[in-house]
């Protein structure tokens, strides 16, 4: 299917895509087609920066088990490390 | 006829008079020729599409898809473009009419044409082709496993588009459409509300569901395609379009 459904968040950080880095401003995240993954449905995310355009993007198009697999990957690697290390408030 | 095309980007003018990039194709010498208007998926204005262009072209008929995305991501790939439209909210449906609207306009006036018009899309494409049927004076429609035509989208749906079934009694044109057993959007349930609706209306249309088939069987760079429901599916769209579209 087609879903519209997309969650949106606003993120402070940097993506590497085409054109080299660029700061990113928000992520969606979705459950849609997939535009290269060999599979009808994949968990989608875009990493973007309007501001730059349509180009500044950083795609990926992950199987339901690898993006639950990398949810839990990413909260595994920030327990490892101090609490607020890697925050916006950097410590 | 020989199978000789012209294929290119051009400027029409769309909804609002907005000037918009539009991908054509048409035969160089099969007039008076049908036009058809191709409204790609949402994933874009992208290679496939533009390949389904040209075999309209390849079989006697112009065929121009308009680039529903070029306002919002002029210039920009396929996929940045369908990500950018989707992360700002979607095609409004009054745009979409709009933009076919200007696409018929343009294949109506080409050299050669004989003034008739058809309209195809597929999954999004599909809707919008209903869409374009109740809201304009075309003469032919295909409506490709088009989702939400019947059903209401769920209520996280963020779009303003809603089922368009209250419309059916609008329906200018015979409307055939080409549906997947195993989709879910749209799903058999579905499609059979709106053959039932249609028959009751008295309105032409043509159904054809296939077996083994689920959304997007006709996207050949897709796991979803389906060589047998695809192959004559195609065959059922010329046997449409030659009743159809002929001068």
């Amino acid at each position: 299917m087609c879903t519209h459904h997309t969650e949106k968040i606003a993120i402070d950080g940097s993506g590497k895509g085409a054109q080299g880095w660029f700061g990113v401003q928000h992520a969606a995240v979705y459950v849609d087609h997939a535009v290269h993954a060999q599979f009808t449905h994949t968990l989608n995310i875009d990493f973007a920066n309007p501001d730059l355009g349509p180009a500044a993007r950083v795609a990926v198009e992950l199987t339901e088990e690898s993006a639950l697999a990398l949810a839990d990957a990413i909260h595994k690697a920030l327990d490892a490390a101090p609490a607020g290390l890697a925050s916006v408030n950097q410590k | 006829m020989s199978d000789a095309l012209r294929a290119e980007t051009v400027t029409i003018t769309g909804h609002n008079d907005d000037e918009i990039e539009a991908y054509l194709a048409r035969p160089l010498d099969a007039a008076p020729f049908g036009g058809v208007v191709v409204i790609h998926h949402m994933p874009g204005y992208d290679a496939a599409t533009k390949e389904m262009v040209r075999t309209f072209a390849a079989n006697g008929y112009a065929a121009l898809c308009p680039n529903l995305y070029a306002r919002e991501a002029p210039g920009a790939s396929p996929d940045d473009a369908a990500a950018t439209v989707r992360a700002s909210g979607g095609v409004p449906d009054e745009r979409l009419v709009g933009d076919v609207d200007g696409a018929a306009k343009y294949l109506r006036a080409l050299d050669g044409a004989n003034g008739r018009i058809g309209v195809i899309g597929h999954c999004s494409g599909g809707r919008q082709t209903f869409l374009a049927a109740v809201s304009l004076d075309i003469d032919a429609a295909v409506d490709c496993y088009g989702a939400f035509v019947v059903n209401t989208p769920p209520a996280e749906f963020p779009l303003k588009a809603t089922s368009l079934l209250h419309r059916a009694a609008d329906l200018h044109c015979p409307l055939l459409g080409l549906f997947g057993a195993e989709d879910g959007f749209p799903g058999p349930d579905e499609v059979k509300i709106l053959d039932e609706e249609l028959t009751k209306l008295g309105k032409a249309h043509e159904f054809h569901t296939y077996d083994g088939a689920g959304h997007a069987f006709f996207a050949v760079d897709r796991p979803s395609y389906r060589v047998e429901a695809a192959v004559d599916g195609w065959q059922k769209i010329f046997a449409f379009y030659g009743q159809h579209l002929a001068a």
